[in-house]
């Protein structure tokens, strides 16, 4: 079947792209000629693969990723590589080292991140769907921060075969696009067995959204209206479950009390696990040339402090005092022990019902620079990393706006139950449209 | 409490360099959110146990693999055919 060709020129005003192609090759298939973007952690064989730092600048993947490979079998047209926080470091896209994405809803604030240009170029238009990754949400808080729709799929259900790692026990790549339709057929294309991955699940997904949620039972968490979360924000998104109330459902309040140290457990994980991830950057099989010259501390030294960013740098740092002896019992230790909390709450919720709803981030978009303090920025993450530590899918789904800005309605579910909160995400979808 | 010669071996370890300006801003920073982080300390319970999968292993056999230039071609310095890299004795 011979392949054709598109033409792809996006008048890209937010920065959203790291590489475009500009005549990609397609093939027949449920995705035929629709352009797809792709985050820039995930490798495409021939095409500039950065994960927006300087230290892959010019890596050219000799292979594709599962997915990719996936998109092109299903006849989309890979329409370039996306900005990003670097190595996925981040909640608003300003990480990127070549220069941060900004907002189509409002050039003065962040996209959110990581996955800030794969939001950024579905929400402008340019693209109808593309693919992010999320480790503690960044597939979620630019969803909510561009009025777009994503999806973390449950942990296992997409390989992560391809995917530059950086925290592979949190992280899934996940569909972003307009509607919950077609980040439903982006799920349909992406999830499935991958003998690459060894935590892969053979959990193919085969579903068309369904609006029905009648006699649906929905989990209300009081952490997710609580101390921390904008009130103008909990008010758009209380008015949307109070949709969901019309369309059927039924509400019940709920706790999770490990939110109280999740974050702190999230952190503690990623960072450790980026610490390990991030030693394979060292200018020798890829990245700017280590100088064979010197001996291996000081060249690696060099390349590694020249080209990491100061937040990559600041998560390598911190990983590797979390791991070192005499302080794994208080933080890596602890902060697994968390993780079973977590996963526990959700479990006990879940005997009660059947999704949990709450605000996808606790704010609107940032302003540009706004969050300057690391700590404040991470803190900005605690309603999306929950299921990220439980390994439970999430949708985000828009739900109106609060001073102009939109707003991303959460929903997450049990393990492999990606239908349901994709039905419950299209259900009110089609009930404001 | 971390000091900025805590902050500064630590960068040796992980071979990310740390620069004079930017270690009283580093230190500063971690002491935070380490604090931040003490909060962990009143976690009860333990870690997972394993679950659904566990050691996911294949049979040690050959399987079809990248040829030898496409797996050096992204590496900056090589030599008869060998990625080169800085003298580790």
């Amino acid at each position: 079947m011979p392949a054709q060709t598109i033409t792809f020129e996006p008048d890209d005003k937010y920065n959203a792209f790291l590489t475009v192609c500009n005549k990609p090759a397609h093939t027949r298939g449920k995705l035929a000629g629709i352009t797809v973007a792709v985050k820039d952690n995930i490798s495409t064989q021939g095409i500039e693969t950065t994960c927006a730092s300087k230290i892959l600048k010019g890596y050219v993947p000799p292979y594709d990723a599962h997915v990719v490979g996936l998109l092109k079998q299903a006849g989309a047209a890979t329409a370039g590589k996306t900005n990003m926080d670097e190595f996925g470091m981040g909640t608003t896209t300003e990480n990127s080292a070549f220069g941060p994405t900004l907002n189509p809803c409002d050039t003065g604030r962040v996209p959110g991140g990581s996955s800030g240009g794969s939001a950024a170029a579905v929400a402008a238009g340019m693209v109808k769907m593309a693919l992010g990754t999320d480790t503690g949400g960044s597939i979620r808080c630019p969803a909510a921060f561009c009025g777009i729709v994503g999806l973390k799929p449950t942990y296992g259900r997409v390989s992560r075969y391809g995917l530059i790692a950086y925290a592979n026990s949190l992280e899934q790549i996940g569909p972003m696009g307009k509607t919950v339709s077609d980040v439903s057929t982006l799920m349909g294309v992406i999830a499935g067995y991958d003998c690459h991955d060894s935590t892969s699940q053979n959990k193919p997904y085969d579903h068309t959204p369904l609006a029905d949620i009648k006699g649906l039972k929905i989990g209300i968490p009081e952490e997710y209206f609580g101390k921390g979360v904008d009130p103008q924000v909990a008010t758009v998104v209380q008015k949307a479950i109070g949709r969901l109330v019309e369309l059927g459902a039924s509400t019940v309040p709920c706790s999770i009390p490990s939110m109280e140290y999740a974050l702190a457990a999230y952190y503690v994980t990623c960072t450790c696990e980026a610490s390990s991830n991030l030693a394979r950057f060292d200018g020798v099989r890829y990245g700017p040339a280590a100088d064979t010259k010197k001996s291996w501390h000081d060249a690696y030294q060099e390349v590694r402090s020249a080209a990491f960013g100061t937040e990559v740098r600041r998560r390598i740092m911190l990983g590797t005092f979390a791991l070192s002896s005499g302080y794994y019992g208080k933080y890596y230790s602890k902060a697994q022990a968390a993780r079973e909390n977590v996963r526990k709450d959700f479990q006990r919720i879940f005997q009660e019902v059947d999704v949990i709803a709450g605000p996808t981030m606790p704010t609107i978009a940032f302003r540009l620079k706004e969050k300057s303090d690391p700590l404040s920025m991470y803190l900005a993450d605690i309603l999306t990393v929950p299921a990220n530590l439980a390994g439970i899918p999430a949708i985000s789904v828009p739900c109106g706006k609060s001073e102009g800005m939109p707003v991303g309605l959460q929903i997450m579910g049990r393990h492999f139950e990606d239908e349901r909160v994709v039905d419950v995400a299209y259900a009110y979808e089609q009930a404001v449209n | 409490m971390v000091t900025e010669k805590d902050v500064q071996h630590i960068a040796e370890l992980a071979d990310v360099g740390v620069s004079a300006g930017e270690l009283e801003n580093f230190t500063h920073q971690f002491n935070a959110i380490l604090e931040y982080f003490d909060t962990l300390d009143r976690v009860e319970g333990q870690g997972a146990a394993a679950r659904d999968l566990y050691n996911i292993l294949r049979e040690d056999e050959v399987e079809p693999s990248l040829p030898q230039e496409e797996v050096l071609r992204n590496a900056p310095a090589q030599e008869d055919g060998f990625i080169k890299a800085p003298r580790v004795m």
